[in-house]
């Protein structure tokens, strides 16, 4: 593998790191299981994407394609709270609702940012191919939200939406509002993803309708993934084994596609990444436990 | 002061499994008093005692705490007021939080939650010399996870979590009922010292004629939704099982089987 394909395979892998800490949120934490990330994921870039080809200010793009994926978390959530809608359900409404909103504000299937003013842009100036540089610049991104989103659920208000999705009842007789906790945790989490399908557009030079088809079993297996290396037993290394799992998901599927051997070719990525995932989930069953002391 | 006014309670009002759970209970409990609830399955002991932390909405009547009318509050509003243990010891903590990470979500109950870290140095201290009470050993054990701890051990640290902040009525969900004769006799004694110690005012539901009669200042009775007798004093501290037994037959006019309520 070049080295261009290595550090591709990392910045990608940072991207769905972002993905990675959205889920480990609302899967996790919540105990949530929300699909709207493949549609808060090309929100993200769709709104950046249109405000970026129309003269914004890159950083306000990002910023406002943040508050865009939180606002759809926070639909998600409500029609889970407060309409009662099965929380999968309600994801999906909400999934499929986006795609129609993504094409209304791109306006057409794809925006193309090539030449654009985008937060990568200074990083032209800088002494470094831009392989190296964009990898570099996504690590700081992404180290900077894993600290703020641990130190947040270390919080009293962190800790109380920990219990949230552990034990509501509990929750509830300890005076916590869990609809609300549900509704601000379901924003934050699908702004990280928002940022994370931002970052994307920006890096790869386009937006595309499209390109949240399958960002929840990536992230999925991120998180999974990682939590087999790490074990999540603290915040902070949950928050770890999201990073890691991500980047060595993204470096596995580089390596398999360049492979030849095994004859796998892109368009299996999506059959790769479902039996990945199956794996992940079904083999720790099978593996042979150490007796408890 | 806690005061239940022609309180009613109805489940599935218009379907043919309706149930008619409270019928009208009146109750005033004074600051200070421990009044324990006996009573058969279906009595209404469990949908007091949800009428009271605002887990079920009452379909009629009104509950007040400290004087606040707070009939229409949910649970975690009236978390301020109102502290819990419950009957599963599953259900009063979070198994995958710590021990200190509990400790501090109970520590916080009915208060404004902030950004500030749940814990620091100078909060774990008060847990660990609360903990020491126990003499289980938790309190060198502040980070491991809740999940960790056996049945007894997870009781006792939610009675200890529902008393770290003061409440104007604590409500004991025949909290040891899962438990073993000798871990229950533990958690009964901690409960009993803990209560005298902090001057809680205090409601405690229990399957046990003895221990109904044995803790507490005040008993109650429910049967079929309504409250059948209320004693306390010396006429209370004359009363034995068997004299339960009679007062029931009496005021029913029916003898209680026997496996309705255990009479040890």
């Amino acid at each position: 593998m070049s080295q261009i394909a290595f550090l591709g395979a990392i910045e990608t892998g940072l991207i769905y790191a972002l993905v990675a800490l959205g889920i480990y949120l609302s899967f996790r934490v919540l105990e949530f299981p929300d699909l709207t990330v493949d549609g808060s994921f090309p929100l993200g870039a769709a709104v950046s994407a249109v405000l970026i080809v129309h003269g914004w200010n890159p950083w306000l793009a990002t910023g406002l394609a943040v508050v865009a994926g939180a606002l759809a978390g926070f639909v998600t959530g409500w029609l889970n709270v407060r309409l009662k809608i099965l929380h999968l359900l309600a994801s999906i409404l909400t999934m499929i609702a986006l795609y129609s909103i993504n094409l209304r504000i791109m306006g057409k299937p794809n925006i193309a940012l090539l030449g654009e003013n985008t937060l990568l842009t200074p990083l032209e100036s800088l002494d470094l191919p831009y392989y190296v540089s964009t990898p570099m610049a996504f690590l700081v991104v992404v180290l900077i939200c894993a600290a703020l989103l641990v130190r947040f659920l270390n919080s009293e208000t962190g800790l109380a939406l920990r219990a949230t999705g552990a034990n509501p009842r509990m929750a509830r007789a300890q005076g916590v509002r869990t609809g609300w906790m549900i509704l601000g945790g379901m924003a934050l989490s699908n702004a990280l993803v928002a940022l994370a399908g931002s970052l994307f557009a920006q890096s790869q030079g386009s937006a595309d309708v499209t390109m949240g088809v399958g960002v929840i079993v990536v992230g999925l297996a991120s998180v999974i993934g990682g939590e087999a290396i790490i074990s999540p037993g603290t915040v902070l290394k949950a928050a770890l084994a999201c990073i890691v799992g991500a980047i060595l998901y993204r470096l596995a599927i580089a390596f398999a596609l360049n492979l030849d051997l095994l004859g796998l070719k892109a368009q299996d990525l999506n059959l790769v990444t479902s039996i990945l995932v199956m794996m992940a989930i079904v083999l720790p069953r099978y593996r042979l436990r150490r007796p408890v002391a | 002061m806690i005061r239940l006014q022609q309180v009613h309670v109805r489940f599935g009002v218009g379907t043919p499994l309706e149930t008619h759970a409270l019928r009208g209970v009146d109750l005033q409990i004074s600051e200070g008093e421990f009044v324990t609830v006996i009573g058969s399955n279906g009595a209404g002991k469990s949908s007091l005692l949800n009428a009271l932390s605002g887990e079920i909405a009452v379909s009629s009547g009104q509950v007040f705490i400290d004087g606040r009318d707070v009939t229409r509050l949910d649970t975690a509003a009236r978390a301020a007021l109102v502290a819990r243990v419950f009957q599963d010891p599953l259900a009063g903590s979070c198994e995958f939080l710590t021990i200190e990470e509990n400790l501090a979500l109970a520590d916080a109950r009915g208060r404004r939650r902030g950004l500030r870290p749940a814990l620091d140095e100078a909060r774990k201290q008060p847990y660990r010399d609360y903990l020491a009470r126990l003499n289980l050993g938790l309190e060198n054990r502040l980070q491991d996870k809740m999940g960790l701890l056996s049945g007894g051990q997870r009781q006792a640290v939610s009675l200890l979590m529902a008393t770290l902040q003061p409440s104007k009525i604590l409500l004991l969900d025949e909290h040891t009922a899962a438990l073993d004769p000798k871990t229950s006799a533990f958690v009964l004694d901690l409960t009993r010292q803990i209560i005298e110690e902090k001057q809680c005012t205090a409601l405690m539901v229990t399957h046990s004629m003895k221990q109904a009669l044995e803790v507490g200042s005040r008993t109650i009775m429910l049967h079929q939704g309504r409250i059948i007798f209320d004693i306390s004093g010396d006429e209370r501290a004359r009363l034995g099982v068997k004299d339960l037994l009679d007062l029931f037959s009496q005021s029913q006019g029916e003898t209680l089987d026997d496996d309705a309520l255990l009479l040890g």
